[in-house]
């Protein structure tokens, strides 16, 4: 694998902020989105949907539906392959691919308000829906449970009679909601505590949170003639997207073309699919390309969300402020099929810290919402909420400043994390020396009502396979292909590695983002891996044009290759020099094109620490919680574009104050979702934040050549637990629940 | 097939007619009748103002207003934000200073942020937010949407003057820090 450079290099193209090449089509509203896709013979696709949260399907009977003037196809889960319980790998976690087929399209039950239950494709969206007001079924409500703690009881309504706890590689012998235990321990955790001078041990919970991704999910499908299918979708992952669809229809998945649309946001909850392999089957019903694209309401009550988490942290010190133990208990819900993401969670929960022992025991759970997905950092917000809410008390208990607490027992390079693996060079420490010198920090705050928050929080950058070519064009620019989906400017990102390894301008590299059939494999955007591990493969691509093109100078030059070196952007002999855009001009004298490729798997994640600090004044009488000023810190190991590093800690910290203060999934009697539209589920405005000030941090990442690491995910981590404690400060009262909502937090401040 | 009405507009400058179906909202017309897509629909319930456009200068949502209303109105789009060969210093500001990410909630934005600048091009900090808080985006935490607005209209109303339009790296890229 590259290694960094040792020596601090001055970069001609990394840490500046050109304009990012797709831009001027995205402020024109020139750049296709999923919905903007309009093709030839074009029909409509709409879901009927569950309106039960838990419900046997006895039969459905869509003749009426289907002979509707104007409907062309209509589809159930009766269409689709039998799956059996196949673990198909996604790269950023597998998944059971039974389950996956009966979360698109409800199997025998419904499992959530909004579980899919048939579909129909019309010649418009409004026929469309009239012909789901046709179809017949019959259900057989079952009683509901949306709660983990409740879904855990022995006599709680059990989801699926096939799934047995999976604890510590053994498997249960009756069947049950929770579906894994799993457990890390290190050291002898009794005897620390033992030995602690002080042990605070507190309860929290927080309520499942939608991604909130602006544009709905959205996907077209053509089953052509010839059996090819063509999928156009707006996707974290065209290839993964690629490799389910094509193993629950059960086709290889050389028939399946996925081409990814412009994407209006995923954090996470866009790597699953939905629509794709319905749009699939109703098209090659029809023979006609089917396009499927959301409501809101089924975005919030059929995909997402996060988690929602009941979890008990213990933590003991010595007095002079060192972590002597931890324990927690974590307990999500993975909604209505296994998989949620408890594992990241027991990693994360104190992966801030040097913690001589510690246990934790993680259980996910079944319950009656939709399977639940990816969030930025998933499972580690909550964690952080639970893990450094405790810090926070236990250095205010000691009456030790929360900074020089952290100082004292930061997680550094050798620290080994309570799941095993041993951190190498991390940016921890700095984070906090940087908060610390920091004008908010530094700057009191003043006036009544009012109080200051700071918390920590981790994250991973996962590796995995990312792979690019690159053509270099006679004018001197160079063709970039690559196959992670853009959801926030990494064309550029990755883009300006190739220029600065080229030595040429960001402007001169022109990237696409291309379909399955045009790059290499390539996994998701996600786990802040794209401009790390894509930013690699661009780099690589770069080394291997240098490569090609110092043989090509050779030629020219009548010398060994061997004699010619390159340096920012020329090529050079002893006596002979060429710029890169004077020898790609003449590239077809020396034989033809130069195509650079590279494919890279960078093994083991590296790692991403953020600090935050808000301070924020609460209404007396009414328990609003108003932000008042904001800092985030971050370690990005090299911001390759700042502006953009700036903006994923800005959008994870507004992320992450509206889980604070009043996003949540509200449940009526029946476990329906009872606010499932923006209006209700009330996530932040332009009005509700502050600016968001930003630091960043850099500490080179050993693993990348520039330093990278990623950025999009470690600034959701430290906002809840920075704003209950900010809440604190201000009112005296420790919130151990999220959201902390006016009503909830006006209760607590009444005790 | 439902019955169809008849509607004559002008669409970006331009006089348009089109028929439509009684319960087709202007934003539905725009996007499939007429494919003009840069207008978005978010939630087609008046929450997230993706889908803005200015009906007689004013901002509107446009999955909120029905098609049959646009007779005799003058609709602009995100479309026709644009010169010919130039983009509005709205735009520019907005690349520049990387206020979009995903880019889906960026058309609304332009749109309302014109009709916000066209009135007041020196608003303060607050007076965009309170403007702009109709408009939903999940990816920027707003901040850097804010300052391109407001760099936008110093730039419209230096125009304006005919001063001219020079600018040596955007104040909002000043103001953020870093360290290493
Ligand atoms: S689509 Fe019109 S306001 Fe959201
Ligand atoms: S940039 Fe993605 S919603 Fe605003």
């Amino acid at each position: 694998m590259a290694q960094a450079e040792s020596h601090p290099r001055k970069y001609k193209v990394i840490g500046t902020r050109p304009v990012r090449h797709d831009g001027a089509d995205k402020v024109t509203g020139r750049a296709i989105y999923g919905a903007d896709l309009r093709l030839n013979g074009m029909v409509h696709g709409k879901i009927l949907r569950s309106p039960h949260a838990h419900a046997v399907i006895k039969s459905i009977d869509t003749s009426a539906a289907a002979k509707l003037p104007g409907v062309v196809a209509v589809t159930t889960s009766a269409d689709f392959p039998d799956l059996q319980d196949k673990i198909a790998d996604l790269g950023e976690g597998a998944v059971n691919l039974a389950h996956l087929g009966a979360n698109v399209l409800a199997h025998g039950k419904a499992l959530y308000k909004g579980h899919a239950v048939a579909a129909v494709a019309a010649t418009s969206p409004h026929v469309a829906q009239e012909a789901l007001s046709l179809i017949k079924v019959e259900y057989e409500p079952l009683p509901a449970v949306t709660w983990v703690l409740d879904a855990m009881k022995d006599d709680a309504p059990l989801l699926h009679d096939d799934v047995y706890t999976k604890s510590m590689g053994k498997k249960a012998d009756k069947p049950s909601n929770i579906a894994a235990h799993i457990h890390f321990e290190k050291g002898d955790v009794e005897d620390a505590f033992a030995g602690s001078d002080l042990v605070v041990e507190r309860e929290f919970k927080t309520a499942s949170v939608h991604q909130g991704y602006i544009e709905p999910h959205v996907s077209t499908a053509l089953w052509n003639q010839d059996g090819h299918l063509t999928i156009w979708t707006s996707t974290q992952g065209s290839f993964t997207a690629r490799q389910q669809t094509a193993e629950l229809l059960q086709v290889p998945i050389s028939q399946v073309t996925v081409v990814p649309c412009e994407i209006g946001g995923g954090f996470g909850g866009k790597i699953a699919v939905y629509l794709e392999p319905v749009a699939a089957m109703l098209s090659r019903k029809c023979g006609r390309p089917v396009k499927m694209v959301m409501s809101r309401d089924e975005v919030f009550e059929a995909t997402g969300p996060t988690p929602g988490s009941s979890m008990r942290v213990k933590i003991g010190a010595t007095k002079d402020g060192k972590l002597t133990a931890g324990e927690a208990w974590l307990a999500y819900d993975a909604g209505a099929f296994p998989g949620g993401v408890i594992g990241p969670g027991c990693m994360c929960v104190f992966s801030c810290y040097e913690f001589p022992a510690a246990r934790v025991d993680g259980y996910d759970v079944l319950d009656n919402k939709p399977k639940t997905q990816a969030y930025r950092a998933p499972g580690a917000t909550q964690a952080a909420f639970a893990c450094e809410s405790v810090i926070d008390e236990l250095a205010e208990k000691l009456g030790i400043d929360p900074i020089e607490f952290r100082l004292k027992n930061a997680a550094k390079e050798g620290t080994r994390r309570v799941d095993g693996p041993v951190y190498p060079r991390v940016g921890f420490i700095e984070t906090l020396e940087a908060a610390k010198a920091s004008d908010h920090w530094k700057s009191p705050l003043e006036g009544k009502n009012r109080g200051r928050g700071i918390a920590s929080g981790y994250w991973f950058n996962i590796g995995l396979k990312s792979s690019a070519a690159a053509n270099v064009n006679p004018d001197g620019t160079v063709s970039l292909l690559e196959g992670s989906t853009d959801i926030g400017g990494t064309r550029t990102s990755v883009a300006m590695q190739l220029a600065e390894t080229l030595g040429i301008t960001a402007e001169a590299v022109h990237p696409k983002v291309v379909d399955t059939d045009s790059v290499g494999y390539t996994d998701v955007t996600g786990g802040s891996r794209v401009t790390f591990a894509t930013g690699l493969a661009a780099y690589e691509v770069g080394r291997d044009i240098l490569r090609q093109m110092c043989e090509r100078a050779a030629i020219l030059w009548e010398c060994d290759a061997a004699e010619v070196e390159s340096v920012d952007g020329e090529f050079k002999t002893k006596d002979k020099r060429m710029t890169f855009a004077e020898l790609a001009g003449k590239l077809s004298q020396t034989g033809g094109p130069v195509v650079g490729r590279a494919t890279v798997n960078p093994e083991g994640p590296t790692n991403g620490f953020g600090t935050h600090i808000v301070d924020v004044e609460v209404d007396p009488d009414t328990a609003k919680v108003t932000v008042l000023r904001y800092t985030a810190i971050q370690d990005a190991g090299k911001a390759i574009h700042p502006s953009y590093v700036e903006g994923q800690m800005q959008g994870g910290a507004v992320q992450g104050i509206g889980w604070a203060l009043n996003e949540e999934y509200v449940f009526d009697g029946e476990g329906r979702m009872a606010n499932a539209s923006y209006l209700d589920y009330r996530m932040p405005t332009a009005l509700d934040v502050p600016h968001i000030d930003t630091i960043i941090v850099e500490v080179p990442n050993p693993a990348h050549p520039y330093g990278v690491r990623g950025v999009g995910e470690t600034p959701i981590v430290p906002p809840p637990a920075a704003m209950a404690v900010a809440v604190y400060h201000a009112t005296g009262v420790r919130m151990q629940e999220l959201p902390m909502s006016p009503p909830k937090l006006w209760a607590a401040m009444q005790k | 097939m439902a019955k169809k009405t008849h509607v004559a507009t002008t669409i970006n400058g331009e006089p348009m007619e089109f028929l439509c179906e009684a319960r087709q909202s202007l934003l539905e017309v725009l996007r499939d009748n007429l494919a003009m897509t840069g207008s978005k629909e978010g939630c087609n319930n008046g929450n997230c103002g993706a889908c803005t456009v200015l009906l007689d200068g004013q901002p509107v949502d446009s999955c909120l207003v029905l098609a049959v209303e646009a007779e005799g109105a003058e609709i602009t789009t995100v479309e026709g934000i644009a010169d010919d060969s130039r983009l509005h210093p709205i735009q520019q500001c907005f690349l520049e200073e990387a206020a979009l990410q995903c880019g889906v909630c960026t058309p609304g934005f332009i749109v309302t942020a014109k009709a916000l600048l066209d009135r007041n091009p020196t608003p303060s900090e607050h007076e965009i937010r309170f403007q702009l808080a109709g408009n939903l985006c999940r990816c920027t935490g707003y901040d850097k949407i804010i300052r391109a607005v407001q760099d936008a209209g110093k730039r419209m109303a230096a125009e304006a003057r005919g001063a001219s339009t020079t600018t040596n790296g955007s104040p909002a890229r000043q103001q953020q820090k870093q360290a290493t």
